[in-house]
């Protein structure tokens, strides 16, 4: 078993290898590559070394976007985690109706990124005619548009995980805490949680890393209005790759400079939250 | 015997026909070439597609055509270019376009679409003087105004103003005057508003921060040096003083101020939207270019009437502006790859003159894609019949009176545009005052003129 395991491992591996250096590190080395050079499509491209991290710095459109970023993570990670769990701990109470409910929540995140954009504009605009003002008045507006619309789309799939963490808890720790005279609060905070840690984890990689590269949702929103305030880093990359010209090379260091903020962490979270999990 | 004399006869027809089309261009071969036009104007594919398949019928030469998405032209090329196959005729939008693509682009200079071309000055020459870009049609832009409604208004007694037509509106003040007073009659006008919105949000800002804009920096960069062309000095302009603010906040605080709808507001409004008003007949002015025509009678329901429709030079009130026309330019200039295949190129340069010198390709240049094509070949009844493009040849024509050039090809990027349009947006929601949007277009301008010349 084991022998023909081996003598058929490249045989099986193989397409999936293959597929993953094609589409994925074929490209990223070449990306890696083009962030030192100056070129307008990939087939004529001149060395030109750091500059164009030099110019990365030099703008503070990149900076703001980092900031606005990070803000955006920060907030949209604690509401979409936490209301996702309240969720899921709502409905495994065994409450009439869980699975309509369950479904009900799930379905925006069946919806397309630039499709739900649209609408929440819509939407939000709508809401703030009252006020004679629109989305993008201020980027506040903007910022929280972008939070909700995170929320709504994300909250229902995360809600999933922690369903299916808090499902996998053995009954008999339940039942021993409640011998042990555990209240609901003592049940919660001393048993579910640290049982549905693996289910953190997931979940707080997905949101960090999908908040931290959101795109499409803040294209469609706001596209970075008013005045680039509510740009974040993936969009900003994206405009200085095509709206100035030239600038090709500026928006791929970016890239990379944003892949390794990415990567450093989601790494860090990672180690974070695995050393709090509970073996089974 | 016989069938010997048969392979001889044949293989001599053969080469006779390969000789005859060798003949007809020089280098490559176009029968055994093929042409890929990634087209740039989404209005026209379905016109574009139906051409290019009569072009393939009756030369046999295959032609593909691909439309890019409203807006998207510029990622759909970058992607597309770094094929293996590769578009051969592209479009780029001007000066700023071609630093970004002259490594791909062929010579013209020796080409028949140049030497047809009825303004030599109209093509796109690169640094080393070679052409590298061909206008495949002039376009223009200034007010459309709806005459029914305004000779509603000139020929009520409740008129508060001593105009009687449009014609006598020529400067700032007068426009003024009869839009004012048009606001303050809007009810028994019927309309909302004097102007359509002027629409603010994402990915429609470009008729005020490229087009209205043009008219500041036309004056500023033609008062720095009068004998060049505006674009010229603005490429080589590094600072702007954008010393014709004053003029640009006049006309712009009409638009926003005498609109169908309220100023806090228009950061939701799109071109769309705009247009669809015009053509109910909810305004009676709009801003924008004949390209529109297709826009305006394409509305379910609208009003409208064909021989209502022209253009006003768009008066900022600057001294001398009585003369002054409405704007003429182009951003559609056709370029051929020149790292395609000698025969792809043949084929596209069959093809470019097929469609500008063919009565079948100058039928669907004028009728189906409403190009005023600024070609020898083209007679003066070969122009489209849309009353836009009727009223904007009738204005080139007029004596007297000058058109004002697209200077805003020289607009340094993007990205000027944009910080251009959030800036107005901050503007018209009360968030920041006119100096703040100077000093943003100053800013950025400088800015960008460093990214882009390094």
């Amino acid at each position: 078993m084991q022998k023909s395991l081996k003598k058929y491992f490249p045989v099986f591996a193989l397409p999936t290898v293959a597929a993953f250096c094609v589409s994925f590190l074929i490209p990223f080395v070449m990306g890696l590559y083009l962030s030192f050079c100056k070129f307008t499509t990939i087939k004529k491209v001149s060395f030109v070394g750091i500059k164009n991290f030099v110019a990365i710095f030099a703008d503070e459109g990149f900076l703001n976007a980092l900031w606005f970023t990070v803000k955006f993570t920060v907030v949209s990670v604690i509401t979409i985690n936490v209301l996702a769990f309240v969720l899921a701990y709502i409905l495994t109470r065994g409450l009439k109706g869980t699975n309509l409910f369950r479904t009900t929540f799930f379905t925006p995140n069946l919806i397309g990124g630039i499709v739900l954009g649209y609408i929440w504009q819509i939407i939000i605009n709508g809401v703030l005619k009252y006020f004679d003002v629109t989305i993008t008045y201020s980027a506040k507006y903007g910022f929280w548009g972008l939070v909700i619309l995170m929320n709504w789309q994300l909250i229902g799939y995360m809600m999933i995980i922690y369903i299916a963490g808090i499902q996998n808890i053995p009954k008999d720790l339940i039942d021993s805490a409640a011998v042990d005279g555990a209240g609901r609060l003592k049940t919660l905070t001393n048993v579910t949680i640290p049982m549905v840690m693996p289910s953190v984890t997931i979940c707080l990689f997905l949101t960090l890393t999908n908040s931290f590269k959101l795109f499409d949702q803040n294209y469609a929103l706001t596209d970075g209005a008013p005045n680039g305030e509510t740009q974040m880093l993936a969009l900003n990359i994206f405009k200085s790759f095509y709206n100035t010209s030239g600038s090709k090379g500026t928006g791929q260091a970016k890239a990379v400079i944003f892949f390794l903020i990415v990567g450093v962490i989601a790494f860090i979270q990672l180690v974070a939250t695995r050393n709090k999990e509970v073996e089974n | 015997m016989k069938i010997l004399k048969k392979v001889a006869a044949a293989a001599i027809a053969a080469s006779l026909a390969f000789t005859l089309c060798a003949c007809s261009s020089s280098g490559g071969n176009a029968k055994e070439g093929s042409v890929y036009w990634l087209n740039f104007k989404p209005e026209i594919a379905a016109q574009v597609k139906k051409a290019a398949q009569s072009f393939t019928e009756q030369t046999g030469i295959s032609c593909t055509v691909k439309t890019a998405a409203s807006g998207e032209y510029e990622q759909t090329l970058t992607s597309e270019m770094a094929k293996d196959n590769a578009p051969t005729l592209f479009n780029v939008n001007g000066p700023v376009g071609l630093k970004n693509w002259q490594d791909y682009c062929y010579d013209l200079t020796e080409s028949e679409l140049y030497e047809n071309l009825s303004d030599k000055s109209l093509a796109l020459k690169g640094s080393d003087g070679a052409v590298y870009g061909v206008p495949n049609t002039v376009e223009a832009y200034g007010i459309i105004y709806n005459n029914a409604i305004m000779n509603k208004y000139f020929s009520s007694e409740k008129k508060k103003t001593k105009y009687s037509s449009v014609s006598e509106i020529n400067n700032f003040t007068a426009l003024e005057e009869v839009v004012e007073d048009m606001t303050a009659m809007k009810d028994y006008l019927g309309i909302k508003g004097v102007f359509a919105n002027t629409s603010m949000s994402a990915g429609n800002q470009w008729r005020w921060q490229t087009h209205l804009a043009n008219m500041p920096f036309y004056y500023e960069f033609k008062q720095e040096n009068p004998q060049q062309s505006t674009v010229l000095t603005g490429l080589k302009s590094a600072q702007v003083k954008f010393s014709y603010a004053d003029s640009f906040k006049n006309i712009f605080d009409l638009y926003i101020n005498n609109s169908t709808t309220q100023p806090k507001l228009l950061g939701s409004k799109s071109v769309d939207d705009s247009m669809a008003e015009f053509a109910l007949g909810q305004c009676a002015m709009v801003q924008n270019g004949n390209w529109a025509w297709g826009q305006i009678s394409g509305v379910k329901g609208n009003t409208v009437k064909k021989e209502d429709v022209a253009f006003m030079p768009i008066y900022t009130g600057i001294e001398g502006e009585e003369s002054q026309g409405i704007c003429i330019g182009t951003e559609n200039y056709f370029a051929v790859n020149n790292s395609a295949d000698e025969d792809d190129i043949a084929a596209t340069m069959e093809f470019l003159n097929w469609l500008f010198n063919s009565e079948t390709g100058k039928k669907y240049v004028v009728n189906e894609f409403g190009f005023i094509a600024p070609f020898k070949t083209f007679s003066e009844k070969e122009s489209p019949a849309d009353p836009l493009a009727k009223s904007a040849l009738d204005w080139m024509n007029r004596e007297g009176v000058s058109s004002v050039e697209w200077t805003f090809a020289c607009f340094p990027s993007e990205t000027f545009k944009d910080d251009f349009g959030g800036a107005l947006l901050k503007y018209v929601q009360g968030q920041s005052d006119w100096d703040s949007v100077v000093k943003a277009v100053k800013d950025s301008w400088a800015k960008q003129y460093k990214l882009v010349n390094g």
